[in-house]
């Protein structure tokens, strides 16, 4: 068997989170790639056993992963209300709602695994039952395998003699329900109770209680030989897809013959990005940031990452957490901040302050559903635009997107790249999915890391120095405070092309604004150029040559699943400002170009202003989810 | 080092009788007189008349945008503490659009020297009424009146749990430069009222204090140590009594050569007779047509000098205490701590 979806749901305190992180992170350790998607509800804690408070984690696991999955192989579900929202989908609230492959999370065969403790008339009184009987209440289908399991008693049993109150033996149902899993996968326990041992490190009193209930959960399956098959993944070493990716689209070309590999998450990723990339450049790193969903993590990674010299700091809020950074920055760190599309909203005045005194800026948005509070903790592609045009005045800035939860890294170091070496902020776009997903990520050597040299100044402006000489790429010499001689007065008004003093001459104001563009555009001669990704023809009948999906960001795995499906390329874009060199050439090669996006066709806008004579249909989806790979292939299919 | 060091090679181009002249020549001499190298001084202003200060001073500056000057200066002084940082705001700036900030860099105790230009106008916009307008007070932007009560700066400050409070007057060159100084030597947020008139918006907004004739009768200058003592004849002192109704503290005149006379002292940690000095002659700024028969002098001089941690050493200390018993210190050290396979 190739690729499985496992997913975990369960009311939002039964640990669904760490349970489907501890099950994908083994599977990564024994070779398979992985690619996860938690979706969690905005609540942090939603009344017990109701649909609001629905929590789930999905996991692909197997070979060629791109992307977390569109529908579940095996379900384990903890309660009624996570049965029901796992089994109608977006359509959970529908009054006569039944099973339904538009819209159910699992596949008609799938393997459902059923706490049937947690489905008493209450349980089910408070996910909107109506009747005693869910299952046919759903309309799920008889090729469904349900495998009821009576998960709270068992644990209950598992730790009788333990001595823990039933509350504290109650937060145990999900590692019984994760041994069965182990068992179903055939994981090898060894492994599993290594894992746990670690993940609660910091709690040591509940490591045998859980350790119990995990291995009780595995014997389970084992002994009572559950009508269910085990399923056997052949894992071939890790080197897969992900990483490769990773490796050749940023451009980064750090290719080694022995690699270590971990599984990551994207926000962790991201940091570890801006921490390599501060090291390499020489520069302490410096964050400003204000918690937001689904940025934050960013913030506690980097918070904690004193021993790599990392300044994090909280600010009183968004504009703060940008404006420290351009103060790090105006003094010569490495300067970054990090949020949402909320927050963006609030740093675009600073931002354009950057622009203006040409400071190197990194901003990382982590895109969430909007506009305005939106979708706090789901998915989307919907702040482009904003990445793109929002700021007052003509006001360049350049825009990259990483593609993958692991290759946040290499675009985070890539933003840190660019932005010391062109003196300008750089905006990297990831999402939802690609924060809080995990891929594997293969773990690079900082030597191994291309160089980075941030912009300088040279001897001979000693004393003559001002912030307008620029080099001969456009791009103006760096001097900050502290070093003697450079002293000089940077602005957020327009300044003299010559002296650097504030100017309101019309033709300067022109050359100057035709500078800053020149000083953007110039960065398409630094990027890599567009490679075209062949969809494999899974389908020999189905070969479409003529079309190409386009995307950008966070959709490129799905994009590659659906060029497989399809038989057709996909160009998938992680430079958005300044755009590939050979855009236009790779573009016009195609009679189709579909831009799938999760938005109402943002980058097809800005591509249709760039390339007006060439025709560009679009693909979108505005749900807070991921794309379907499904759907993107039927309306190739069927347009 | 001579005050000419500290002069840019810019047209001063603050409006003719602005004071804003006379706090540029005083911030002049004041960075002189500390002494500290041009090229390890930043000057961060926001946007206003007050906010073009750095043009005119020969050290790093950053004329940045609309109230976020604070902001900025804590992440210059933050990422590099060894700096002298300086924010030149007014009003506008550091109590409207950036008053989040201007707390902040207070409560955290940011050591930054903020020179806040207070003439209770919007110079920039040409003449709207500030958070410091008094109520009732006409200006293009309220042509019957503001409604708004405004704010005192110095009860702010001391709300936000500042560490330095001084108040001086454009006309009274000495006495700025000493608060200068003063807020230098300050480890700490260390925030400087400057009373400055706008000639062109609001002549005459601190008459009371800045008439010559009237200056020493209407307002005394704290130094610390000394005793506060005051009027043309240096005849006039100032005393603490409890109003035995209702047991408020109060201050009050009482002749220079009462045994009742206070000895100023800055570096009480306590801001309770601090706030009774720094609101002295306040009640007359709240409103236009206040009716103040108090005889109370405002006060100037450095009020408030006590010592507390700074948030930017605080921050270092913490990264260097980290670091010095850390495992991990470099990239490779750190993902060698992860859990990985080959």
């Amino acid at each position: 068997m190739q690729n499985i979806v496992v997913r975990f749901c369960g009311d939002s305190g039964d640990g669904m989170q760490l349970t489907g992180n501890m099950f994908a992170q083994l599977a990564a350790e024994m070779g398979h790639e992985i690619s996860t998607l938690p979706d969690f509800p905005a609540e942090i804690r939603a009344p017990q056993g109701t649909l609001g408070g629905v929590s789930a984690f999905q996991v692909e696991l197997g070979k060629e992963v791109y992307t977390s999955g569109d529908k579940a192989d095996v379900v384990v579900a903890m309660n009624a209300a996570a049965l029901k929202v796992c089994a109608l989908g977006s359509h959970f609230n529908h009054p006569q709602a039944h099973f339904d492959d538009d819209f159910s999370l699992f596949h008609r065969n799938a393997i459902l695994i059923v706490d049937t403790d947690s489905l008493s008339d209450k349980d089910l009184e408070k996910a909107q039952f109506h009747t005693a009987n869910p299952f046919e209440e759903l309309g799920i289908p008889e090729s469904v395998q349900i495998v009821p399991v009576a998960l709270t008693t068992l644990t209950k049993e598992a730790l009788k003699e333990s001595g823990m109150d039933n509350k504290s033996v109650l937060k145990c149902r999900n590692m019984f329900a994760l041994g069965l899993i182990y068992w179903l996968f055939d994981e090898p326990m060894e492994k599993a109770i290594h894992l746990l041992e670690e993940k609660f490190k910091k709690k040591p009193a509940l490591v045998a209680p859980n350790t119990k209930v995990m291995v009780d959960g595995y014997n389970y399956g084992q002994n009572l030989a559950l009508s269910v098959n085990q399923i056997h993944l052949s894992a071939e070493g890790g080197l897969g897809h992900t990483w490769k990716r990773s490796v050749n689209d940023s451009g980064l070309g750090h290719t080694r013959k022995r690699s270590s590999f971990t599984s990551i998450a994207g926000n962790k990723a991201t940091a570890w990005g801006l921490i390599a990339a501060a090291e390499k450049a020489g520069k302490r790193l410096f964050l400003g940031s204000y918690p937001i969903t689904p940025a934050t993590d960013i913030l506690h990674e980097l918070a904690a990452r004193k021993d790599m010299n990392v300044m994090a700091i909280q600010a009183e809020d968004e504009i703060a957490g940008v404006c420290t950074a351009i103060g790090a920055a105006f003094a010569g760190d490495l300067a970054c901040t990090s949020t949402s599309g909320p927050g963006l909203s609030l740093k675009s005045e600073a931002i354009g302050l950057a622009v203006m005194a040409e400071l190197p800026l990194v901003v990382i948005d982590v895109q969430r559903g909007g506009p305005s509070t939106g979708l706090p903790t789901k998915t989307e592609q919907t702040d482009l635009l904003q990445a793109l045009y929002g700021r007052n005045g003509e006001c360049p800035a350049v825009v990259i997107a990483a593609s993958s939860s692991a290759n946040c890294f290499d675009f985070a170091y890539q933003a840190c790249k660019i932005a010391l070496e062109n003196m300008t902020p750089v905006i990297l776009m990831t999402d939802t999915y690609l924060a809080n997903g995990t891929a594997l990520w293969r773990i690079p050597k900082l030597a191994d890391l291309p160089a980075i040299q941030p912009q300088s100044v040279p001897e001979e402006l000693k004393g003559h120095y001002n912030p307008a000489i620029r080099d001969a790429r456009g791009v103006r010499y760096w001097a900050y405070p502290g070093m003697e001689g450079y002293e000089h007065r940077n602005i957020g008004l327009e300044r003299d092309a010559e002296k650097g003093t504030i100017s309101t001459n019309p033709e300067n104001h022109e050359q100057m604004v035709l500078a800053r563009k020149h000083k953007i555009e110039q960065i398409a001669d630094q990027i890599p150029e567009l490679k075209v990704i062949n969809g494999q023809m899974v389908n020999e009948q189905m070969v479409n040559k003529d079309t190409l999906l386009v995307g950008w960001g966070s959709t490129e795995g799905h994009l590659h699943a659906a060029a497989n499906e399809l038989g057709c390329d996909l160009a998938h874009f992680n430079y958005i400002c300044p755009l590939p060199k050979n855009t236009r050439e790779v573009l016009s090669q195609y009679k189709r170009i579909i831009v799938c996006e999760l938005n109402t066709g943002q980058f097809a806008s800005y591509l249709r202003a760039q390339f007006p004579d060439l025709k560009i249909e679009q693909y979108n989806e505005i749900q807070g989810q991921p794309f379907a790979v499904e759907r993107i292939v039927n309306f190739v299919k069927k347009s | 080092m001579e005050a000419s060091q500290f002069k840019s090679d810019q047209y001063v181009r603050f409006c003719p009788g602005c004071g804003d002249h006379a706090i540029c020549m005083a911030l002049q001499k004041a960075m002189a007189q500390i002494g500290i190298p041009t090229h390890q001084v930043a000057v961060i202003s926001g946007i206003g008349c007050s906010s073009r200060m750095p043009h005119y001073l020969n050290t790093y500056g950053f004329n940045t945008i609309h109230g976020r000057g604070g902001a900025i200066a804590t992440g210059v002084k933050t990422s590099h503490p060894e700096l002298t940082v300086w924010q030149m705001s007014g009003d506008g700036d550091c109590l409207a659009i950036g008053g989040n900030h201007f707390i902040h860099e207070i409560r955290r105790n940011v050591d930054l020297n903020v020179c806040m230009f207070n003439n209770r106008i919007y110079g920039l916009t040409k003449g709207q009424y500030s958070p410091t307008s008094p109520k009732g007070f006409v200006s293009k932007s309220s042509p019957f009146g503001t409604v708004e009560r405004p704010f005192i700066p110095a009860e702010l400050v001391l709300g936000a749990r500042g560490t330095f409070f001084a108040r001086t007057l454009d006309v009274d060159v000495p006495t700025t430069v000493d608060c200068m100084v003063a807020a230098q030597q300050h480890k700490g947020c260390s925030i400087v009222e400057c009373l400055v008139n706008c000639v062109i918006f609001n002549n005459g907004t601190h008459a009371w204090i800045a008439d010559r004739e009237q200056r020493a009768e209407h307002s005394i200058i704290l130094k610390h140590g000394e005793k506060m003592i005051f009027g043309a004849n240096n005849d006039k002192g100032l005393a603490i009594e409890i109003d035995p109704q209702t047991f408020v503290p109060r201050l009050i005149v009482v002749p220079a050569d009462d045994a009742r006379v206070l000895v100023h002292d800055a570096h009480q940690q306590d801001p309770t007779l601090h706030r009774l000095l720094a609101l002295m002659g306040q009640e007359r700024n709240l409103e236009v047509a206040a009716d103040v028969q108090d005889e109370l002098p405002i006060a100037l001089g450095v009020i408030r000098d006590v010592e507390a941690p700074t948030y930017d050493a605080a921050v270092n200390e913490q990264i260097q205490n980290v670091r010095a018993s850390a495992k991990a210190h470099t990239f490779d050290e750190l993902t060698a701590t992860l859990e990985q396979w080959s």
